[in-house]
């Protein structure tokens, strides 16, 4: 049965992530390397859901489509991770606490099965994000 | 017939690798294969030559469709938003040369902008951190020859710096450290096992977001006091074999990237990154340095370091440069909606700035420079595409280590195109122009 699941999420980068980068934000290879978060197989059971599943992430900043894929640098089972870039920063905390520095990592959040919702492209999402179409 | 160029310095992270070769034609204007360089590296040349590559600057009209504009009137529209605003927000400067931002400095100075770059989501907090407490720091040729103990601390340089651990930190075999790998002992702290922490000798899986603990525990490991059980979630012997490994090198560094600057604590992380490595400092040699992101972010911070006397977060408005992170930093003022244009060349904050500050830029007068189509492009009035830095233009970009090196122009750019620092010295003529200086 699918379930809503709580986690910690945390960002960072990896090199499918910047090679598609410097081949075009706007194609779907980047859309591909980096609209995914990466669960731990705890995580997934506790989902239930498949691998390479959509799912909706949300935290109390904004929530996003991504695919869920299982971590291949492994993770603890309470903690989640998506390469950093704009599917990230839909759900990521902006509070700087007067440093100036958003507060990218340990950012609660809620990940459930997006049933067929699809992963938007990087630039169809910021768009819509800053239209409020989301 | 082709050409080969050697010595070729790669424009992407601040590993600043200088030693690829790339094929050239003959006639200087297509690249047909890169050397030495990693996967990333090696795209940002080949992408570069694109088919599908803007060339031409564009206005995005209200209905969301693209209009080609001339260089003259994007320079012009820059310069009247500029002009215009009571308090722009120039960002970015991380992806271009120190040329291109001392002139951006000066188009800034006479718009009376505040001014930031890339280190303000990235190592910001160390820039905090070192005007708190110092830094004992070297290069990486020092790490090369001498370094026997590697320490990797919320970093992952198997995806963010692919090249830096084969020529630097743990395979080269250097002056004193002949064996390579043999000799050195890696130490990765971070809460997953990346492929980095695959090849430690030691992996310290903290608990996310507790490197200031971890690091206490270090210094009173290092001076044989009493530690709890457990450690931001290690045990204490693990924390002790550790510390011990640390101690007993002749020379030690510890690198440290977004883990540490980004979790909360932030700048308070970095001091207690700052103050172990100066503990250590009573048993051996130890450094530590920080893993830059941009290839330029480290020039960006040295060119207005010695033009105002702060590396990020610059407030001109007063004409003179006043300086506080939290305050004069960038997400810290579109969100409390402080600024009324926004102009970004060498970065994307459209990508990696929290969608409540995209939001923001999205609703005002802004202007993008970049080559490439990206999210910040996407949502700006103007979008200026010019030529790479390091493939189409030289420059100087500094290292992660503060080591300046010159890049290299190995291509011709697309004809007509202009460079960022071309189009801000346009920018800056047009903008004395409308103040009647
Ligand atoms: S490690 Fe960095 S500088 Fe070196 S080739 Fe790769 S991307 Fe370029």
């Amino acid at each position: 049965m699918a379930n809503k699941i709580k986690l910690n999420l945390i960002s960072g980068r990896t090199i499918q992530q910047g090679v598609s980068m410097e081949g075009g934000k706007e194609k779907p290879a980047y859309r591909d390397a980096a609209g995914i978060i990466e669960l731990s197989s705890e995580g997934f059971e506790k989902l239930g859901a498949w691998r390479n599943t959509n799912v909706r992430v949300s935290s109390e900043f904004g929530s996003v489509v991504v695919k869920a894929v299982e971590a291949l640098q492994a993770l603890p089972a309470e903690t989640a991770w998506m390469p950093m870039g704009p599917w990230a920063n839909q759900v990521t905390d902006p509070n700087t606490y007067s440093t100036g520095m958003p507060t990218f990592k340990g950012v609660p959040i809620e990940v459930e099965p997006a049933g067929d919702e699809s992963v938007l492209g990087s630039i169809e999402l910021v768009q819509k994000a800053v239209r409020g179409e989301l | 017939m082709t050409n080969m160029i050697t010595d070729v310095v790669c424009p992407f992270c601040g590993t600043l690798c200088d030693d690829l070769e790339v094929e050239v034609t003959d006639d200087g204007k297509k690249i047909l294969s890169v050397y030495n360089a990693c996967a990333i590296g090696s795209e940002k040349f080949l992408h570069s030559q694109a088919s599908d590559r803007l060339t031409r600057p564009r206005m995005q009209k209200d209905d969301g469709t693209w209009k080609d504009v001339s260089y003259s009137e994007a320079i012009d529209y820059t310069a009247k938003m500029l002009a215009d605003a009571k308090k722009p927000l120039m960002y970015g400067w991380s992806s271009t040369s120190c040329d291109a931002q001392g002139v951006g400095s000066e188009l800034g100075e006479a718009v009376r902008a505040m001014m930031d770059n890339t280190a303000t989501v990235c190592h910001g907090s160390t820039l905090i951190a070192v005007q708190d407490v110092g830094i004992p720091s070297c290069t990486l040729g020092e790490i090369k020859n001498r370094a026997d103990r590697v320490i990797f601390w919320g970093c992952n340089p198997a995806h963010a710096h692919p090249r830096h651990m084969s020529r630097y930190s743990i395979f080269p075999r250097g002056f004193f450290t002949g064996k390579g790998s043999k000799g050195r002992k890696v130490i990765v702290v971070d809460p997953r096992v990346t492929d980095t922490a695959k090849l430690a000798d030691v992996h310290l899986q903290l608990e996310q977001g507790r490197d200031y603990e971890l690091f206490d525990g270090l210094r009173t490991a290092f001076k044989g006091e009493v530690l709890p059980d457990m450690v931001a979630g290690i045990p204490k012997e693990k924390v002790r074999e550790a510390a011990d490994l640390m101690k007993s090198g002749r020379f030690g560094i510890i690198f440290f990237g977004m883990g540490v600057t980004q979790s909360l604590g932030k700048n308070h992380n970095i001091d207690a990154a700052i103050s172990t490595t100066r503990d250590l400092n009573d048993y051996t040699k130890f450094s530590i340095m920080a893993m830059r992101g941009h290839y330029n972010v480290t020039g960006s911070g040295q060119v207005w370091g010695w033009q105002f006397g702060f590396p990020y977060c610059l407030d001109l408005t007063r004409g003179f440069a006043r300086y506080n992170p939290g305050e004069t930093s960038s997400n810290d003022l579109l969100r409390r909606d402080e600024v009324d244009a926004v102009f970004v060349l060498g970065s994307d904050p459209g990508a990696h700035f929290p969608i409540s500050s995209v939001k923001k830029i999205a609703n005002l007068p802004s202007v993008c420079i970049d080559p490439h189509m990206t999210p910040t492009a996407s949502v700006c009035k103007l979008h200026v595409p010019v030529a790479f830095v390091g493939i189409e233009v030289g420059g100087c970009c500094y290292r992660m280590d503060n080591v300046p090196i010159e890049t290299r122009k190995v291509v011709e750019p697309p004809e007509g195109m202009m460079t960022d620092e071309a189009f801000l010295e346009k920018v800056l003529d047009r903008v004395k122009q409308i103040k009647g200086a």
